[in-house]
């Protein structure tokens, strides 16, 4: 970690679950390492667990507290907890978020824009969503120390799964406070006038 | 006629697929670097410095550089004078996939358009096929990661609309995609053909070395030009903010009906993947 190329303080270590006083300490910005329990699940996991609290059936976890890393790892070679494991596009997940937040879910973790329903609901519930550097893979496997499927094995590489993490790096992209990450680093870096 | 073994052809792609995902091209090491020297956001160099980690962990480990392995997309260019001894080249060129994606852990990542039922060994592949003078085999292999692949656009500008309205296309493409193709990204720009052309030879425009500019003069100012334009958005690294949006823009172009100005633009992120062999 290269901590004195901070644009906003220092790192800052963070264990899960999350409290909303933590929560409330992240600013969009703020680089964190996270350790403690995470759960990892993308489209399909999200799609079928919407689909539990639509029929009002339990979840097969209980997400309060917890985080969520959208990942879909590649295999685990012989001796590695698991294989590569870099973030993926959370914007596809947008519409199953803020289900998910009410019910308690306090973090997320992923790489691309969240739509305004999301950026709400995370100041409205009190959550936060950070990005790890998507195609960092390899890099991103090294913090994680254990993984295990508990629920929807069949989906493959897109099955729910829980994980335990040492330092895992990443930055605060919304923060409860209504910050952006995406559009306050761009706004400072842009030149001569935004043609897009 | 020259005879190639259909088993060749297998274990040549088996080896493609792996390499190419856990070998990060000198070219892409190289625009990294470049890039690290110009950066001034605190933030960005940080993402570039992560990204030349990641590169040396994958080559040393043998992990994938990214989780997304992609979608097997191939380019090839077949001689006339070669015949396949034992099956045909797409049969060979699957059971490649299925054996390398398999054998090198590699993610499996098709599925079905409507059901989302993964087909379990990244089969089919994608392939280009050229034929070509002559009696030898070139297979090169480009796998696709999903991300940068869903903020590609394409579009049937009117002639009138001309260079400026090209060069608007592409930035605009570049400034809605923002964070999530996993910026610093390449941009493969497709200009002229038909529909399905410019979006063929937007994707071939990856292959070319990153920030070779294009033999056209004309076409490399427009190239450079773009790439200050894009840079200028300040999306940076990973989107964090920062003035390395794009390492590259390359630009290929093709003969269009008189009616037409089809732009094609495919977004490649940093894992820019590509790895050949010639049997």
């Amino acid at each position: 970690m290269s901590e004195k190329m901070l644009d906003n303080g220092d790192v800052l270590e963070i264990t899960t679950p999350l409290t909303d006083e933590t929560v409330e300490n992240l600013k969009a910005g703020q680089r964190v390492l996270i350790s403690g329990t995470i759960y990892g699940g993308r489209d399909s996991a999200h799609k079928r667990m919407i689909a539990a609290l639509d029929a009002k059936e339990p979840l097969p976890v209980d997400l309060k507290g917890q985080v969520i890393y959208y990942v879909g790892p590649a295999p685990a070679p012989p001796g590695r907890p698991i294989g590569s494991a870099g973030p993926t596009t959370s914007g596809r997940m947008d519409a199953y978020t803020p289900r998910l937040l009410e019910i308690g879910l306090k973090g997320m973790l992923g790489k691309g824009s969240r739509s305004k329903e999301v950026k709400d609901a995370i100041r409205r519930y009190k959550a936060v969503y950070l990005a790890l550097v998507g195609g960092a893979a390899a890099l991103i496997s090294q913090s994680i120390l254990e993984s295990e499927v508990v629920a929807y094995e069949e989906l493959g590489p897109e099955a729910l799964r829980r994980m335990k993490v040492k330092n895992l790096p990443a930055v605060v992209i919304n923060d409860v406070h209504g910050g952006d990450l995406y559009e306050q680093g761009r706004a400072k870096y842009a030149k001569g006038g935004d043609r897009g | 006629m020259r005879e190639i073994e259909f088993e060749k052809i297998v274990q040549s792609v088996r080896d493609l697929c792996i390499s190419a995902n856990t070998r990060l091209g000198e070219d892409v090491l190289r625009a990294i670097s470049d890039a690290k020297r110009k950066e001034v956001s605190p933030a960005g160099l940080d993402v570039l410095e992560q990204i030349e980690r990641n590169a040396k962990i994958s080559s040393d480990t043998g992990l994938p550089l990214c989780q997304d392995t992609g979608f097997a997309v191939f380019f090839i260019d077949l001689g006339e004078d070669v015949s396949i001894a034992g099956g045909s080249l797409e049969d060979a060129v699957n059971r490649g996939v299925r054996s390398g994606y398999e054998g090198g852990y590699l993610r499996k990542s098709i599925c079905d358009p409507f059901t989302r039922e993964n087909t379990g060994d990244n089969t089919p592949a994608i392939l280009h096929v050229n034929l070509v003078k002559g009696d030898k085999l070139k297979i090169v292999i480009a796998p696709k990661g999903g991300g940068s692949e869903n903020m590609s656009r394409l579009a049937m500008l009117k002639p009138s609309e001309g260079r400026e309205g090209v060069k608007r296309f592409v930035i605009e493409t570049a400034s809605l995609a923002g964070p999530n193709p996993c910026p610093p990204i390449i941009l493969g720009v497709g200009v002229g053909g038909t529909f399905e052309k410019a979006a063929l030879i937007a994707k071939r425009a990856l292959l070319r070395p990153v920030g070779r500019p294009n033999k056209d003069l004309e076409l490399a100012k427009l190239e450079k030009e773009i790439l200050g334009e894009v840079n200028n958005l300040g999306i940076g690294p990973q989107g964090f903010g920062g003035i390395t949006t794009a390492l590259a823009v390359h630009i290929e172009t093709h003969p269009c009906h008189i009616a037409s100005l089809p732009v094609a633009v495919n977004i490649q992120c940093h894992s820019a993947r590509h790895k050949e062999v010639e049997l």
